[in-house]
């Protein structure tokens, strides 16, 4: 796993992904801290929590070619050859995307150093919601692998990544068209971006956590699956 | 140190590979031989354990490939067809990876210098392998297999790509690690296979049509002592003079293949050795004879026979055998001066 990690965190800044995808966070990041600093009312947190938008159209850069560039390049043959087993593979991936993604929030440690310097912060609720959107991260980066597990293509995967992020995030506002009720819950709740919501307002709320954990475990399984399936095709 | 038994997969409907047996003493170097979809890499890609198997067992120096997976896997060294290169990574950087990968327990730098060395890419070890020829990327595929110097090495037609110079480099490389290494080999240069390794298996319609030395391969094949004389001499009289020698049983005329004289291609009676009653009569109508060459088949021939035949069935007749419902694989194996064929199920006793 260690080794698959290193290689594909490297590989996010020798290629310009990483790169790209951390200046489109910094970018928003800066803009989101000016707004709010400039409104006179400093919050971290609400920074955090608005930078799930940037997350929902960065993600695709950052898991399109996790899978599908190995099995394109052929090199999946040197990796499922190898003495290591498949989730080790997937979970080395799975940390190098999700280390890019943690990053991408670094400046907001000096945000909060900033705001620290003249009023008194809540610093747990700015670890919360950072605790949360690393949550949301890991849930979107795991459906982003599975997707781009089943093609070869990293364009394919990118949009198809794109159309789903958008969906499991924001669903919530298609509730009120559901007519039968239960289902328009369930949809509502099951948004991520409800439950990403209460990191945002200084609640640890186990549920959540529990159900982004789960997402993202499920997704990494299928991933897992996708590559084995693929060897007995 | 490899053993197959039964071996099957199936894509689909289709039968890729068909109940194939064979087994590979340590340090034995053999060639797959076989035409385009034969199914020789799925073959390698069942034994690395990339493919998964429909049905039968392959061991790895005892380990299973499918149940012990990391134990058989340790043992294998694998350059698939197309080399498994991170192309966005240096050589060296790249070698790295896959010594971290394999979790190799010997001492890092040294052991990837000795490989950098050992198939000569250590000058281009800084360099991005995207930028590098087809032949280096080769080599780096090579380095890779070679890490972690695992007992098995199983290549799929490594001298694609390369120039003439770089096949003989590897080619002595493969010799080289062929003494204490097991290799499995596949290659479309026949030649190649006749001069790195000791045994052949060909291979036709996902099924094992033949397994054995080359040298016992054309033995076999070929019409037992038919000789090919070139001759200075008239076309028709030499062939009705050849003809009336006591033991042959047809001559034909081969043509002019040389100023001045034929080659004629004489076909004895029942293997009966006819070399000396041949040159006799020659000399005794006064020509000259430039050439007498027993008319042995190259591996190229043999294999184009083999798997021109219509089905695998004639194939093998055309060996000399006839496969029984509990042989699964049968050898022709040279012992003093008989031939004898043997078994698997021999083979295990």
């Amino acid at each position: 796993m260690n080794a698959v990690f290193k290689r594909e965190f490297r590989s996010y800044f020798s290629t310009p992904i990483g790169f790209i995808v951390i200046a489109a966070f910094y970018f928003f990041l800066g803009l989101y801290f000016s707004i709010i600093y400039q409104g006179g009312s400093p919050e971290i947190s609400m920074v955090i929590m608005a930078m799930s938008t940037v997350a929902v159209f960065t993600m695709p850069v950052l898991t399109m070619r996790l899978m599908s560039e190995d099995r394109r390049q052929k090199v999946d043959q040197a990796l499922l050859t190898a003495p290591v087993k498949l989730t080790g593979i997937v979970l080395g991936k799975f940390f190098a995307a999700l280390a890019v993604f943690a990053i991408g929030f670094a400046p907001t440690i000096i945000f909060e150093i900033i705001i620290a310097s003249y009023i008194s912060v809540n610093v747990m609720s700015y670890i919360y919601a950072l605790f949360g959107m690393l949550l949301l991260g890991s849930a979107l980066i795991a459906i982003g692998m599975f997707i781009s597990s089943l093609t070869e293509s990293s364009v394919i995967s990118a949009i198809l990544t794109l159309v789903i992020n958008i969906l499991v995030l924001y669903m919530s506002n298609f509730a009120g068209m559901i007519k039968i009720s239960w289902l328009a819950t369930v949809v509502e709740k099951a948004a991520f971006i409800s439950a990403a919501q209460n990191f945002g307002e200084n609640v640890l709320s186990v549920p959540d956590i529990l159900y982004f954990v789960s997402i993202s475990a499920a997704f990494l399984f299928l991933c897992v699956r996708s590559l084995d399936k693929r060897r007995w095709a | 140190m490899i053993e197959v038994t039964g071996l099957s997969k199936r894509y689909g409907t289709h039968l890729a590979v068909k109940d194939v047996s064979f087994s590979i003493e340590k340090g034995e170097v053999i060639g797959f031989l076989g035409p385009n979809g034969a199914g020789k890499s799925t073959i390698m890609n069942i034994l690395t354990g990339y493919l998964s198997l429909t049905q039968g067992k392959v061991e790895i120096d005892g380990y299973d490939i499918t149940e012990y997976p990391e134990d058989a896997k340790r043992r294998i060294g694998y350059l698939p067809e197309i080399p498994p290169l991170y192309i966005d990574m240096k050589v060296r950087e790249y070698l790295n990876f896959i010594y971290d990968l394999k979790k190799v327990k010997f001492p890092k730098k040294p052991h990837i210098d000795e490989i950098l060395r050992l198939v000569k890419i250590d000058n281009v070890q800084n360099r991005l392998i995207k930028n590098l020829s087809k032949g280096y990327r080769q080599r780096v595929g090579f380095a890779q297999a070679l890490i972690g110097n695992p007992d098995v090495l199983i290549l799929d037609e490594p001298t694609v790509g390369l120039d003439p110079k770089q096949i003989i480099e590897i080619r002595n490389l493969i010799s080289r690690l062929g003494k204490n290494h097991t290799i499995i080999l596949s290659s479309h240069i026949l030649s190649e296979i006749q001069a790195v390794c000791k045994r052949v298996i060909i291979i036709n319609h996902g099924q094992i049509i033949a397994d054995d030395t080359p040298e016992n391969l054309s033995n076999k094949m070929s019409n037992d002592h038919s000789l090919v004389a070139r001759v200075v001499c008239g076309e028709q009289d030499m062939l009705d003079a050849l003809r009336s020698v006591k033991g042959v049983k047809s001559v034909t005329s081969l043509g002019k293949k040389e100023e001045n004289s034929f080659d004629f291609l004489i076909e004895p009676e029942n293997g009966a050795d006819i070399r000396g009653a041949v040159s006799a009569r020659i000399a005794e109508r006064g020509k000259t004879l430039l050439s007498l060459t027993s008319n042995k088949m190259s591996l190229e021939q043999i294999f184009l026979r083999l798997t021109e035949a219509a089905d695998n069935d004639e194939a093998k007749r055309m060996l000399g055998f006839e496969k029984t419902a509990d042989e699964k694989s049968v050898r022709i194996e040279l012992d003093g001066d008989g031939v004898t064929v043997k078994t698997d199920k021999e083979d295990k006793e």
